[in-house]
């Protein structure tokens, strides 16, 4: 087995074990189709996990109401990815979005990105986050699609130690390495998934 | 967080944390769950070699924390961020304060952190008439309860679902139920509109990275990306402590801070922020940024020859969740703000003596905590050096210094111990037990029956038990230790059957007396280092091939702590070093050095269990030769749960702290019946006397017997 083709299995074996949905592609296309695929399934307001359902106080449920319709928001992608993606979005009917996130702070349904590396021992993705608009879509949505190229695949943190401080170097600098979705354990050491970021950490592994 | 006046409140405090059965079946899970975690996440990596690492690359980094200091200005300052160091806690929530006025702000929302704790910034910000919330989970949890956290990293862990759901009631105006999913859910909807409106965020720093002017965070909720992202204004608030050189220097460290933590490989966050980035809340469209560095005694501890390596910490939290009496009594009794073995030591010097004067009491020196710390902090020994400078300052009590006194005076303390076994007829009824001890010093002791001194010391039946070997295959002193000298002889005679048998001259130097680690453990340095001294003289190491003992704590304390505490004497450096390096224990050396075979015994398959004594596993580093002697000496071995967690007796502790021996006891023997044995073997008299009491006062007929006996017992 090619050594592009074990990081990229314990990639997928190890962001697996932290409830990471891992998928292999062939091409962006399958990705757009997959993160559509994934939206449409979703319920318009996915804050049903996430607590719409539940009793708030005037403020926080009145953040529920800013929400109409789904988004998918992909700040930071090439032009023509953009594109490509936007076109898709519409032909579904579903709002597509590369800026303004401030606007949306109450959640997307889904921050599709894609990630500058990987670190397969941990099945970390790691995402430059310098502009505010993709980090925040990486926060703010229900949903993460991270798009790993397999050839971007290290095994060890070692391995992208060089990346990192040329990303940090680059300042302002915001780097983020992103294993699994949100979680705590603060009540009764109960693991509880999406307590202040994404419910769900989609990695779509794109064979490059 | 701990306000006890005296050791009397303090112990008040204590039983009502034992009372408390919530707190008490959560931290047991929790307890358990976490040795498991922990070992999955290190599997297969070399972890003392990554300790040793970390240890090295923090001790390098903090001898230069000036320096690093400057180079982190240098190259955060170029990024636009304001660096600011504060001497002290209030001068750090000054700073933070004149921030937040002079950016006019009036909403704070936080991500965690401890240094935050440290100065009681949250408190301080309010009183200016700011509005802070906590965005942790945990932490929001504990500051709507206006209480301290009781875990570094789970810092709601003392809470039940219900009391969450009820605070939660509150916030929302409408009935919680306990469902911790929904909850869960409730907090991250009420705390997404806090972070729009906050116009400052305020995060601590795991790393501050000075070839870069980084801040590193590691987070599982993604709160502090959040924090550090949403509101215009961000301050990070990061002890001295947290300067690290390189990337590198961070990446090691990461490979085990969540893996000690959590047993996670690694945080679902990490999150590397260099200088102020874009913030479109801002109306020029950029962040304002600043780090506050806290100094509050780091830069004098940097220097300390003792201390400095404190400063090694990552707050992983891992101390406490190894160490037994956290368990028992949960984190508001054991620390102030700091938890755990490292906030024994942390209070002292952040928060001072008199919050720190009862907590350092309660360290039962099991040696838990240095095992699993990723800094390798010699924990145990800083404790008891905390210990030994707060009596020092504040004066001993009387009961400590009568002890140091006496133990410092053989020839007194054997007097003393012979006058009681003359005069303890009445209170043993004829038993090996004293059964009707008068309640002075009974009080707290009816967990477990005491024994009495036997009727033949052993320093007066060594000379006709003395091995007549003409061509010794060794030469070994034997060290008794109090409790096999006065109370149970037995055991040493056990042992010196088996030395003659192989050939083995042995000596007993009458000039040995206690080994001195009670009057070490009580925090009398100056007895602690007379004893070490007299027993060196006694002994003359260089005649002997080995010193051997048959108790794990002398052991330990002969070994480890002689050459710490008689080192620097120049008189005896070299005789110290000697005699330590000759100490070995009972199993090592007959199962290492004298290589005993399974032919010399009569084997009866008796079943047995075993009690592993904190100083020997742990102190020693030995666990594999007395599970095997079991098996050599033809018994069979039941293992039991737990079998390295502290039996509870931790010598003066026990009568320090009876309530909570107790219950550690407690816990050993359910570990221990539950494996149907019908003998539990040990290999330390401390242990057995707390083993064989507790069973004897709770009416079982399981035996207790050190190795030695069994092993003796069953010569051909």
């Amino acid at each position: 087995m090619s050594d592009k083709a074990r990081l990229a299995d314990l990639m997928a074996e190890k962001a697996g074990l932290v409830s990471a949905i891992v998928t292999r592609i062939k091409t962006l296309d399958e990705a757009f189709a997959y993160t559509l695929d994934v939206c449409d399934k979703k319920e318009a307001c996915q804050l049903l996990p996430s607590g719409c359902e539940a009793d708030l106080s005037a403020g926080a449920g009145a953040l529920c109401d800013a929400k109409l319709g789904k988004i998918i928001a992909a700040p930071g992608l090439p032009a023509e990815a953009a594109k490509a993606l936007g076109d898709a979005c519409s032909a579904q009917g579903v709002t597509f979005i590369t800026q303004g996130m401030r606007s949306h702070l109450s959640g997307v349904d889904i921050g599709f990105t894609i990630a500058e590396a990987a670190i397969a021992e941990t099945g970390t993705c790691v995402l430059d986050s310098k502009s505010e608009e993709l980090r925040l879509a990486t926060m703010i949505c229900e949903v993460h699609v991270c798009v790993v190229a397999t050839s971007s695949i290290r095994e060890t943190s070692s391995e992208v130690e060089s990346l990192l401080r040329t990303l940090c170097k680059d300042a302002p600098g915001y780097v983020a390495f992103i294993t699994g979705a949100s979680r705590t354990a603060d009540i009764e050491r109960v693991l509880a998934i999406g307590v202040h970021g994404p419910l769900e950490l989609h990695i779509l592994l794109l064979e490059d | 967080m701990q306000n006890a006046r005296d050791l009397k409140e303090y112990k008040g405090e204590l039983n009502g944390a034992l009372g408390n059965e919530f707190l008490r079946t959560a931290m047991d899970n929790f307890a358990m769950a976490y040795r498991v975690s922990r070992a999955k996440a290190f599997a297969g990596m070399d972890v003392e070699g990554l300790v040793q690492d970390i240890a090295r690359g923090k001790d390098q980094a903090m001898a230069r924390m000036d320096e690093l200091f400057e180079e982190f200005k240098k190259q955060a300052e170029r990024q636009g961020v304001t660096v600011h160091v504060a001497k002290t806690g209030q001068e750090a929530n000054e700073i933070i304060g004149r921030i937040a006025e002079k950016a006019g702000v009036k909403r704070i929302v936080k991500s965690k952190s401890m240094t935050a704790e440290e100065t009681l910034l949250n408190h301080y910000l309010e009183d200016m008439g700011l509005n802070v919330v906590e965005t942790d989970l945990g932490e929001w949890i504990i500051q709507l309860r206006h209480e301290g956290p009781t875990h570094m990293v789970m810092p709601a862990i003392h809470l039940s679902r219900y009391q969450v759901a009820e605070l939660f009631s509150d916030v929302t105006g409408t009935k919680q139920e306990g469902d911790i999913q929904k909850l869960v859910k409730v907090a991250r909807r009420e705390l997404r509109a806090k972070y729009v409106q906050a116009e400052m965020g305020i995060s601590g720093g795991n790393f501050a990275i000075a070839e870069t002017g980084t801040i590193a965070l590691c987070t599982n909720e993604g709160n502090a990306r959040l924090v550090t992202t949403l509101p215009r204004v961000h301050v990070a608030l990061v002890g001295l402590d947290k300067l690290t050189p390189t990337i590198n220097d961070a990446l090691r460290v990461i490979k085990a801070l969540p893996r000690n933590a959590t047993g996670q490989a690694i945080t679902s966050y990490v999150t590397w922020i260099t200088g102020p980035g874009e913030c479109g809340a801002s109306p020029d469209g950029k962040k304002e940024m600043h780090v506050v560095f806290l100094d509050n005694g780091r830069r004098a501890l940097a220097k300390d020859p003792v201390f400095s390596q404190v400063l090694r910490c990552v707050r992983c939290g891992a101390c406490a969740n190894v160490c037994p009496v956290y368990r028992l009594v949960g984190g508001h009794q054991y620390g102030h703000i700091y938890i755990g073995a490292i906030g024994l030591i942390l209070t002292y010097f952040y928060h001072g003596r008199e919050k720190a004067k009862n907590l350092v009491q309660n360290c039962i020196n099991c040696g838990a905590c240095k095992a699993v710390c990723v800094g390798g902090i010699d924990l145990l020994r800083l404790i008891k050096e905390v210990h030994a400078r707060i009596q020092d300052e504040e004066g001993h009590p009387l009961q400590s210094q009568l002890l140091g006194m006496v133990l410092k005076n053989r020839k007194m303390f054997h007097t003393l111990l012979r006058s009681a076994r003359a005069v303890q007829k009445p209170v043993t009824g004829g038993t090996p037990y004293l059964r009707h001890l008068p309640m002075i010093f009974a009080r707290g002791q009816e967990f477990r029956a005491l024994p009495a001194i036997a009727e033949n010391a052993f320093r007066d039946q060594f000379e006709a038990l003395k091995p007549r070997v003409a061509t010794p295959k060794y030469r070994v002193a034997l060290f008794s230790g109090c409790v096999q000298d006065f109370v149970y002889p037995e055991q040493a005679v056990a042992a010196v059957k088996i030395l003659a048998k192989h050939n083995v001259a042995v000596d007993y130097p009458m000039g040995q007396s206690c080994c001195g680690l009670p009057v070490q453990m009580m925090g009398e340095r100056e007895a602690s280092r007379s004893v070490a001294a007299q027993n060196v003289t006694a002994f003359d190491p260089a005649g002997y091939d080995y010193i051997l003992t048959l108790c794990a704590s002398c052991a330990s304390h002969l070994k480890h702590g002689y050459p710490d505490i008689l080192g620097k004497d120049p008189k005896l450096a070299v005789k110290v070093q000697q005699f330590a390096d000759r100490v070995i224990d009972f199993s090592s050396f007959v199962h290492d050095v004298l290589k005993v075979e399974p032919a010399e015994f009569r084997a009866d398959g008796k079943k047995a269990t075993y009690h592993a004594p904190c100083h020997l596993c742990r102190g020693l580093g030995v666990t594999k030769a007395p599970r095997e002697l079991i098996v050599t000496g033809g018994l069979e071995y039941l293992p039991a749960d737990e079998e390295d967690v502290c039996c509870g007796f931790g010598g003066t502790y026990s009568m320090k702290f009876p309530e909570l021996s107790a219950e550690l006891l407690k816990k050993k023997l359910a570990n221990v019946e539950k494996t149907g044995a019908e003998v539990l073997l040990t290999d330390c008299p401390g242990c057995i006397m707390q083993l064989r009491g507790g069973l004897e006062a709770k009416g079982s007929r399981l035996e207790v017997r050190h190795v030695a006996e069994a092993l003796a017992d069953r010569l051909k």
